[in-house]
């Protein structure tokens, strides 16, 4: 009685939208990426022809310097903001989810406001108070002899990550919240009649915990690093310190659309997305590492 | 919503399920009670001293917002000529919004409809099939099911570039970039609300209900319309939500499809005016006024909508 068809027809548009809109891209990424544009004539007036290139695309991109610094730099990046950001979400669900706490509803929906803002929307809040003339908080720093220039060579990258911060921490934190609300009451009071303080509560009982989902959210937080696009390319006409190849994501659409050169494009996102892959895996092998020794 | 659904949400809350009005008052009485059990022998001084940290959080989280309000009420003068912290001399938010809303031939309201447009039948298309597969995939044996599964899962670790790029050229080539559709189909499809869906509907839906109906002769598509999408509610708001957000803050898929302004999400149009201010000045007030009125409707959707929104995380993350 039960049709057999039942589950591909409720399947169907799902899946022919991932294979024409996922898998689809995927396997012309991979294809284009062994391919090279080979023009014919002086400046290619007499057309051009595909040939296959083997690695040449990667060999190429593995070797651009721009690329490479980039990848670099996403790393530092990531290093420093993925920390910062996590470490702040974890401290803020605890604080929020502790007694101490008042009107904890009020301040979760301040924190998570800024998800709600897109990437691009952000980053021309957050360039008004960067640019000088504009912004308060340079013209206060000014005033107490501190000279930042927020969009400095130096300076803009961090900005970026004060951008990305703004935006993501009350996102995770949220995702933090959702599991401590999840520790069954008895193991507080299990803890309490063993005499446990509040800081002997966060570490032996919510951080072992919470495991599962700070690692969710640092795997989520290392492929939005790779992924990082508007808000350099915002900050980009604004900032001498970002040129189009800043950020990976940055190389891959300039190759395409500026340099017109697929193949060393879709070489480069598929780098990115390995990458992805390879830093997931490396976060969720490490963390199972570690719950088996606890 | 019926009393079937407010006993379904709360006994999947038990499980890390989400905001039905049952599940949110029963959630909070936990809550307290959990609370209590830890307020024991909190002193006074240490709830000041955290919720002073927690204020000054806050301010970090809203001071550009703030910003964005104090300046929307100046003129371009006293933009660059009055403290960004404070009121200018003048006070025209109004002839301000008035002009965001008409400059361009009335360019702000067009993008702020299509945004509306890209995310709200995006969002709604995309959950409804993500809803379906996600349920056949809980719900049915068949053959492949694990493999479809994890292929799909794969696809959420996809970065968008690796995908828009060659769309672009997919697209290109049936003649697709450019229009509503170019950004449309693309959102159209979710591996996360499949994601959400299959955990929420594993937990949700007993089989017992589908055999029943069957028993009755209710035919599969009419149990998936009747039975489940009732039972799957509080999964269905956290998709879309989910979903909306998402297509709205997109703006890599739009930036590589799209080159006629008159198709552009809020997103974009505003890049545009912002880029244009080195040149024209009084694009500042059109970009700060229109910042303002993007960030506004946002905002009131987040604070209504947080208390619901917090519980729908729980599923796809915590279990994950």
């Amino acid at each position: 009685m039960r049709s057999k068809s039942a589950p591909w027809v409720l399947m169907a548009p799902f899946l022919l939208l991932f294979l024409f809109t996922m898998v689809l891209p995927i396997i012309i990424a991979i294809v284009q990426s062994f391919l090279t544009v080979q023009r014919t004539g002086l400046v290619g007036e007499d057309g051009a022809v595909s040939r296959f290139a083997g690695l040449e695309n990667y060999l190429a991109a593995l070797t651009n310097q721009n690329f490479t610094d980039s990848i670099l730099r996403m790393l530092a990046f990531g290093v420093v903001q993925v920390t910062v950001m996590i470490v702040a979400s974890t401290i803020l669900a605890l604080l929020l989810e502790s007694a101490s706490a008042r009107w904890p509803g009020l301040f979760r929906a301040a924190y998570f406001l800024p998800y709600g803002i897109p990437g691009v929307i952000a980053t021309i809040l957050w360039s008004f108070l960067y640019v000088p003339g504009l912004s308060p908080i340079v013209d206060a720093l000014g005033w107490v002899g501190i000279d930042v220039d927020f969009l400095g060579p130096n300076m803009v990258l961090w900005s970026i990550a004060n951008i990305v911060t703004w935006t993501y921490t009350g996102y995770n934190m949220l995702i933090i919240i959702a599991q401590l609300k999840a520790i069954p009451a008895d193991l507080y009071e299990a803890a309490k009649i063993d005499g446990a303080g509040p800081l002997r509560v966060v570490t032996s009982i919510q951080l072992p915990l919470i495991r599962p989902a700070l690692m969710l959210t640092i795997i989520f937080s290392i492929i939005g690093t790779l992924q990082l696009f508007a808000e350099p390319q915002v900050l980009s006409s604004m900032s001498s310190g970002i040129n189009s190849e800043y950020t990976p994501n940055l190389s891959a659409y300039a190759y395409a659309f500026q340099y017109n050169d697929l193949g060393m494009a879709s070489a480069e996102a598929v780098i990115i997305a390995l990458a992805a892959f390879i830093l997931s895996a490396a976060a969720l092998g490490i963390s199972n590492r570690l719950g088996r020794k606890s | 919503m019926s009393t079937s659904t407010q006993t379904q949400g709360s006994s999947a809350h038990s499980t890390g399920g989400a905001g039905t009005p049952g599940a949110t008052s029963k959630r909070t009485k936990t809550g307290k009670a959990a609370r209590e059990s830890r307020t024991a022998g909190t002193k006074p001084t240490t709830t000041i001293i955290v919720t002073a940290i927690l204020v000054i959080v806050a301010l970090y989280f809203l001071v550009p917002v703030y910003w964005v309000i104090v300046n929307a009420t100046k003129s371009t003068e006293d933009l660059f000529g009055t403290n960004g912290f404070w009121l200018g001399k003048s006070f025209q938010l109004f002839s301000n919004l008035g002009d965001v809303l008409t400059a361009n031939g009335g360019a702000f309201p067009r993008w702020a409809l299509n945004s509306l447009l890209y995310s709200g039948v995006g969002a709604v298309f995309a959950c409804y099939f993500a809803v379906a597969a996600g349920y056949a995939l809980a719900k049915f044996e068949f053959p492949g099911r694990n493999a479809i599964f994890a292929f799909v899962l794969g696809g959420v670790l996809v970065p968008g570039t690796a995908t828009a790029l060659p769309l672009f050229l997919v697209f290109s080539k049936i003649g697709l970039t450019n229009t509503y559709w170019s950004v449309l189909i693309p959102s159209l499809l979710s591996p996360f609300g499949l994601f959400l869906a299959r955990i929420y509907a594993s937990a949700a839906i007993p089989d017992e209900v589908l055999e029943a109906a069957r028993m009755d002769g209710a035919s599969e598509m009419r149990i998936f319309h009747t039975i489940v999408l009732r039972q799957l509610v509080p999964a269905i708001v956290t998709i879309l939500l989910f979903q909306f957000v998402a297509i709205w803050n997109n703006y890599f898929l739009p930036l590589v499809m799209l080159a006629d302004e008159k198709l552009y999400p809020i997103t974009l149009g505003l890049n545009n005016w912002r880029a244009q201010t080195d040149r024209l000045p009084e694009f500042y007030q059109l970009t700060v006024g229109g910042a303002l009125l993007s960030v506004i409707p946002l905002a009131i959707l987040i604070i209504v909508l947080q208390r619901f929104w917090r519980g729908g995380l729980t599923e796809g993350s915590v279990k994950g």
